[in-house]
């Protein structure tokens, strides 16, 4: 995939995002803005994952629960009367790039499927830990009473207003990533997925640059963590189950691993499939469920994949 | 002493029904090389089918039967339907695949027997107690499990130690191909592999349904139990599942019970009302973090993985 062509499509696709407020409102849809909001900060979660996973090689099973600690973050310091957005946010990153740093250290040591098994093993314990956090409502959840305070810049009770900061955040977001991959460090990363055996050889210390990469994902976890607090303006434990942890992973399958708009796409995809079959069934998980199963078995490189071997198809 | 006794026998008979799960995802790890997320989905099944039968028919050995061979045949047909194209895959399409399984399973269970959880008891001949000590009275049910867990693994033991097949299983899980290159049929092993499994988990959710809430999802968080059992026990390991699993039963069950009045002696009673049941919940991945700080590929690594 050329990285010119892969920048007009990001670009193009976050043009179309703009437009989904104006169009809404005209629909008479506001509902709308709600859900793309949701998908935007769940495409957030799938960019960070997508770091580790498609361009480092490292299946973290326990990614929710860095979304977890950004929106308990936001959460906590609410319900102790301190809105001040600025704080919030630092805190959440900070917190969840601190429990990166940790969980990197101690799981990056394993490979393979301990690897998987010993992420979601720290993404089960910190759902136990909030969960059993009963001064912030343990397992039924917390209401938070106000939206995060940017010094009166933002009026995040507006619907809209909200999506922008989501939408700008996903910018941000895919506009760093894209250099991220492409720098020295990014390389060196991409090296250590194909190859680490030969990287290390090569003088590459891989488990500096494997552990920075997770300590990134993690913080912009915990940034999607704190933007989903303030669109729910609800804290429970249950955003980190590892249910979702396995959602979010196949968020990034869907929409096409090691490519950083894939997981946008996919994002959009599972939510607007979850939308569309939960209006027609109460049952569309047992739908849901098979057409998972049916995408991994027979379509490989997800949604952006299927896009490019058919512009490649039709080109050559 | 006595409350000590009886968390440590809980602990045991947590273990064991941990175990068969474990031994069937260790086995089926070792040998076909297959995270399966769905053998939680096996162990619902199991616990579903055993309460309704034993709700159409009160008799408990009817129900222990129909659960396990309700569940070979759907272990075995999701195996010939979707694992065998994932065996060559990598591990991240196993997962996502038996994840997308998983959601099905859930709803299914959900279509045909409703939302609301399905109660059952304890058969009328194995409701009583058992002094295990005098005056140290403990449920017979229980006790039953605890038996019944011990005899399984013993028979698997011998099953895979001690016969033809077992050789096969453990060939298979050092070197797969090789076996095939000799002309087993591999197809076949893996097929009875898969419905071995299957069964044990079913006789693990049958035996939990009349002292857990049967519902859907509830093989979930067990699933992950297993998994932290196997990991520490080292994948493809029997034994190490074994020790593993009665390991984390142990602990688990313990954590919940003292945690609380051991923090108390050293920090104020609420403090440790409110640490002793947090830590007691993450008190195993604490076990699993550990275990794989200092031996990466678990306690009983099997060889030549």
């Amino acid at each position: 995939m050329p990285p010119r062509g892969m920048r007009r499509a990001e670009l193009i696709g976050l043009a179309a995002l703009a437009l989904v407020p104006p169009l809404a409102a005209a629909l008479g849809q506001p509902f709308y803005v709600d859900l793309f909001t949701r998908i935007m900060i769940f495409a957030i979660a799938a960019v960070s994952l997508d770091l580790i996973l498609g361009y480092g090689g490292m299946v973290s099973f326990g990614h929710a629960a860095y979304l977890g600690i950004g929106s308990y973050a936001v959460g906590i310091l609410a319900y102790y009367g301190i809105t001040n957005g600025f704080l919030q946010f630092a805190v959440a990153i900070a917190g969840a790039a601190a429990a990166a740093l940790l969980i990197g250290f101690v799981s990056l040591r394993t490979s393979g499927v301990y690897f998987i098994m010993i992420t979601l093993a720290f993404g089960q314990m910190i759902y136990f830990l909030c969960e059993s956090l009963n001064q912030f409502g343990g397992d039924n959840g917390l209401n938070i009473t106000e939206h995060s305070n940017f010094a009166g810049l933002l009026d995040l009770d507006n619907g809209t207003t909200l999506y922008f900061l989501v939408l700008a955040c996903l910018a941000l977001c895919l506009s760093l990533g894209g250099r991220l991959v492409e720098s020295r460090f990014g390389l060196g990363l991409r090296g250590t997925k194909s190859n680490a055996r030969r990287m290390e050889a090569l003088g590459l210390p891989t488990f500096r640059y494997r552990l920075t990469a997770f300590v990134i994902a993690g913080a912009i976890g915990g940034l999607a963590g704190a933007l989903l607090a303030n669109q729910t303006l609800f804290l429970s434990p249950s955003i980190m189950h590892w249910t979702r942890s396995g959602e979010i992973m196949m968020m990034v399958i869907l929409g096409g691993m090691g490519t950083l708009f894939g997981p946008v796409l996919g994002a959009a995809a599972y939510l607007l499939l979850e939308n569309v079959l939960s209006g027609l069934t109460t049952h569309w998980q047992a739908i849901l469920g098979p057409l998972l199963v049916l995408l991994v078995l027979f379509s490989r490189g997800g949604i952006l994949g299927a896009f490019t071997s058919f512009a490649r198809r039709r080109r050559g | 002493m006595i409350t000590l006794l009886e968390q440590l026998f809980n602990g045991l008979q947590f273990g064991v029904m941990l175990f068969l799960m474990a031994a069937g995802l260790t086995l089926i790890f070792g040998i076909m090389n297959l995270i399966n997320l769905a053998h939680g989905s096996l162990y619902m099944i199991g616990a579903y089918v055993a309460a309704s039968t034993f709700g159409a028919t009160h008799s408990f050995l009817l129900s222990l039967l129909a659960a396990v061979a309700a569940t070979a045949i759907v272990g075995i047909a999701i195996e010939r339907l979707v694992f065998r194209t994932l065996y060559e895959r990598d591990h991240l399409d196993q997962v996502l695949a038996t994840f997308g399984l998983i959601l099905f399973f859930n709803e299914m269970v959900r279509i045909i027997w409703g939302a609301t959880a399905l109660y059952t008891q304890v058969p009328d001949f194995l409701s009583g107690q058992v002094e295990l000590l005098p005056g140290a009275p403990y449920p017979t049910y229980r006790l039953v499990i605890i038996a019944v867990g011990l005899l399984l693994a013993a028979l698997l033991w011998l099953l895979i130690s001690r016969t033809r097949t077992g050789m096969l299983i453990r060939a298979g899980a050092a070197n797969r191909t090789m076996v095939g290159a000799l002309g087993v049929n591999v197809s076949l092993l893996y097929t009875l592999v898969f419905g071995l499994g299957a069964g044990l988990a079913a006789l693990s959710g049958a035996m939990a349904a009349p002292i857990f809430t049967v519902e859907s999802g509830m093989g979930d968080d067990f699933l992950i139990l297993s998994f932290v059992v196997i990991v520490i026990g080292g994948i493809g390991s029997i034994r190490g599942a074994f020790i593993a699993a009665v390991l984390v039963g142990v602990v688990d069950t313990t954590g919940r019970a003292f945690l609380r009045s051991l923090f108390a002696m050293v920090m104020s009673r609420s403090a440790a009302d409110n640490a002793g049941p947090t830590v007691a919940s993450m008190l195993i991945y604490v076990l699993m973090a550990t275990v794989l700080f200092f031996r990466p590929t678990g306690l009983f690594p099997t060889p030549g993985r």
